[in-house]
């Protein structure tokens, strides 16, 4: 690849990700646009909302490198995946880390309940 | 007349843009050098002539007759003229541009960020990349036949013509060849970033062409400004 390029998708990272992969549950604060009013009243504002959930899926490197979460809303299964070095993401925050043995976490859409879960990482090596 | 440059496809890459991650195609455009313009009066049209991709001095340079190698030099006689006349370094690539000549000077040189800027719209002619010889989906997409289900109809053309009348072939009809290698232009991608530094142009979207391939960027034709600037 062209150094021209590298220095281009280098630019594109967030230097403060922090370290997750699979398995972990994590608080992703996302910054979200909205507009209110039409025409000349029409403003727009942020406000943050956060998604948290299991990460099941990490793939991709540099500015493509995407994440997926996972929660249950109300039943239903919701899946959303982020780009890790998007602009919108404001945070990614650890709340449990997990332990599991593969890197793509897609079993767990067929399992229910407490079967849809999965083991907390010991702090032990 | 509008504006265009001369520049190299480096290749493709993602790059966020308010919030969204875009695909964009990363050209190395300019400097270009003018080379020679083109008068109504002597050439009957105008335009001007830039070249690109500086030959470095040692590659141009004669050698003495009986110097110790036989490598031939990058630049002709009659090319090291053409590039003496107008003051210019030798240049790899030479093509002509419709730009205004009054607007230029020879040996003058040009840089990206005088002919674009952000949110412009701009066109881009490459020769496209060589597919060989092509059957009729790729080249000219056809639908093709059923994959199984005891189908013997896959890939092929089918039928080309009648019968008794007209008893031939009609011209033009749509059959396999060669595809590929020939001038195409991708219009109205949008100009993502421009970077004076280093000569760099990110264009939304494909162009055509491998990496590596001599492109012209011009101003896009079938937008409003540059419908008024025409």
């Amino acid at each position: 690849m062209s150094i021209d390029i590298e220095a281009i998708e280098r630019s594109q990272l967030k230097e403060d990700v922090p370290t997750f992969q699979p398995g972990d549950t994590v608080k992703v604060t996302v910054e979200i646009k909205e507009a209110s009013g039409t025409g000349d009243k029409r403003t727009m504002r942020t406000r943050t909302q956060a998604f948290q959930g299991l990460v099941i899926r990490r793939q991709g490197a540099g500015a493509r490198e995407t994440f997926t979460v996972r929660k249950i809303s109300f039943g239903v299964g919701v899946e959303r995946t982020f780009p890790v070095h998007s602009p919108i993401i404001k945070d990614i925050a650890m709340v449990q880390e997990g332990d599991v043995r593969r890197a793509k976490l897609y079993y767990i859409r067929d399992k229910v309940g407490k079967a849809a879960r999965v083991k907390k990482k010991k702090l032990t090596g | 007349m509008g504006k265009a440059i001369l520049g190299e496809k480096l290749g493709m890459t993602q790059v966020f843009k308010e919030d969204r991650l875009i695909p964009v195609t990363v050209v190395k455009a300019g400097p270009c050098v003018v080379t020679q313009l083109k008068t109504r009066e002597t050439d009957g049209y105008e335009a001007v002539q830039v070249g690109f991709g500086e030959i470095p001095g040692e590659k141009a340079a004669r050698r003495e007759s009986g110097a110790a190698t036989r490598r031939r030099p990058a630049v002709n006689r009659p090319m090291e003229g053409h590039f003496a006349r107008a003051g210019a370094p030798p240049q790899r690539f030479l093509a002509e541009l419709q730009l205004d000549p009054r607007e230029f000077s020879a040996g003058q040189r040009i840089k990206v960020d005088e002919m674009f800027a952000e949110g412009d719209h701009a066109d881009v002619c490459a020769v496209s990349k060589g597919k060989g010889f092509a059957g009729v989906i790729k080249r000219h997409g056809f639908s093709g036949g059923p994959g199984s289900h005891g189908s013997r109809f896959h890939r092929a053309p089918g039928a080309v013509g009648q019968c008794a009348t007209p008893s031939r072939v009609f011209k033009g009809k749509k059959l396999p060849g060669h595809m590929g290698t020939e001038k195409v232009t991708a219009l109205n991608l949008l100009v993502v970033e421009v970077d004076p530094d280093r000569d760099l142009l990110l264009l939304r979207g494909s162009v055509p062409g491998p990496k590596g391939a001599r492109v012209i960027v011009r101003q896009s034709v079938k937008t409003k400004a540059g419908k008024a600037k025409r």
